[in-house]
């Protein structure tokens, strides 16, 4: 339940006062609330953690991180909620 | 190339495990906190890489698993109720309360709703005027920050009916906890990385000093977990109590800055009662009274209920690394995932969880065994 999954900013604005981006993850394009990163950009790659980025990564460190919890299959799962 | 990468990967693992086994002369215990890091030890079986004398021991790091029984309660209670839309993050839903748990009221025409992110409750708030939305806020620091922003968000638009059933949990407490404890057997700590991310390690560098235990803030990767214990083994071998940073491409010294400030506005720190382990002191957060009209406990003027814990469940000693879940008289008994009588089988995050879907059917290997 602490995992964070990397994704680049592909787009930012505001919507009800609040900073979101459009994060791409591998393909996956999710809105992320970018309020708790002020000094992230477009371009820019974030941790994210239930819908808000909480770090900024380097491009390298954020694809490597990825590659290894698809392997591990925790991305799906962290990025949609299941269907119960 | 993500093969070249996965090669390179298990390369590293494996020249790292060697090292580990160079470096080591003695025993030494080594916990992992978070239920993430958990799940990756087991799944690679990253224990099983390790020489004979370093044990790695498994954490109050799940979230999921130390929400008490009568929080629980709690959210069911309020499902039941017709005018209110419990929202959750989807593990909570199979987490035994006292007698049911959120899926059976779910079943039975409760109108339980997951979600990805708490703002997503926020949303429905905005939608659905005429329902009230409790938001059940479970987490550590590192989802703190999030669910302090649904809730300021709540007020900024002026939503009288979001609520916020707030369960947070803090990582210090604990781990305080089983240091002052005289049957400890930990000797060093793997700190949860993504904890760090958002409050850095000041207060790990104060635990490591009161205590004399060594900590690094460790990732999440087979890689990230194998070097936190080549870090934590050097450094008990030359005696050495420090808390050093493995995980520095997201963890800095003084964390998240923003982060805490939001929690800091929205959050007050309180008491908190933690499954498995019991009342522990300053270990959790509350909304602030300023907050009061989001509070679901206040609103809904909740009962202080108590439930007691199954007594067959060890998950106490497991959850402060005195006993393994394998341990368990009951464990993969009558305590499966599908059925948890304790906490550290509700998650897949929790240790018992792990080792079930891990250990159980593939035996492990003696090396492990005898660690
Ligand atoms: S196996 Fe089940 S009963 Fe035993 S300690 Fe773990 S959660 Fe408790």
């Amino acid at each position: 339940m602490c995992l964070a999954i990397p994704g680049k900013i592909l787009e930012t604005n505001v919507a009800d006062g609040v900073r979101v981006g459009r994060v791409e993850f591998g393909g996956i394009v999710r809105q992320a609330c970018l309020d708790l990163v002020p000094q992230a950009k477009t371009g820019d790659y974030v941790l994210v953690h239930v819908g808000f980025a909480i770090s900024c990564v380097d491009r390298q460190e954020a694809e490597r991180t990825y590659e290894a919890l698809k392997a591990m299959g925790v991305l799906e799962q962290e990025l949609e909620p299941p269907e119960i | 190339m993500r093969y070249v990468d996965e090669y390179r990967d298990q390369r590293i693992a494996l020249a790292l495990a060697s090292e580990i086994t160079r470096r080591t002369t003695r025993d030494w215990v080594l916990m992992e906190i978070c239920g993430g890091q958990t799940h990756t030890i087991m799944r690679y079986g990253l224990d099983e890489l390790l020489p004979p004398g370093i044990q790695l021991v498994h954490g109050p790091g799940c979230p999921v698993c130390v929400t008490p029984l009568e929080t629980i309660d709690k959210a069911i209670e309020l499902a039941s109720r017709h005018e209110v839309t419990l929202v959750s993050y989807g593990d909570m839903l199979r987490v035994p309360g006292s007698h049911s748990d959120l899926f059976h009221v779910k079943a039975a025409g409760g109108d339980v709703r997951i979600v990805y992110s708490p703002m997503d409750a926020v949303k429905m708030a905005a939608a659905e005027p005429q329902r009230k939305i409790v938001f059940f806020a479970v987490g550590f620091e590192t989802t703190a920050p999030a669910n302090a922003m649904s809730v300021w968000q709540a007020r900024r638009l002026g939503l009288e009916n979001f609520f916020l059933l707030a369960a947070h949990v803090l990582v210090p407490p604990a781990i305080r906890l089983l240091l002052r404890s005289p049957q400890n057997r930990v000797q060093g700590f793997i700190a949860p990385g993504h904890v760090c991310t958002i409050m850095g390690y000041q207060e790990y560098d104060q635990l490591a000093r009161e205590f004399h235990v060594p900590f690094v803030v460790g990732g999440f990767e087979p890689v990230d977990l194998l070097e936190s214990v080549a870090m934590l083994v050097a450094q008990l071998e030359d005696g050495r109590a420090v808390v050093e940073n493995q995980y520095a491409r997201s963890v800095g010294y003084r964390g998240n800055t923003a982060a805490q400030q939001i929690m800091e506005i929205v959050f007050e720190v309180c008491d908190r009662k933690w499954r498995g382990l019991g009342m522990i002191s300053q270990s959790g957060l509350r909304l602030r009274p300023v907050f009061a009209r989001h509070d679901a406990e206040r609103v809904f003027r909740l009962e202080e209920i108590t439930a007691p814990e199954p007594p067959e469940c060890i998950s106490a000693q497991v959850l402060q690394g005195l006993k393994r879940p394998h341990e368990c008289p009951v464990f993969a008994k009558r305590c499966t995932p599908q059925n948890p009588l304790g906490a550290g089988m509700v998650s897949a995050e929790g240790a018992c969880a792990a080792y079930y879907q891990f250990r159980w059917h593939v035996p492990p290997v003696s090396k492990a065994e005898n660690g």
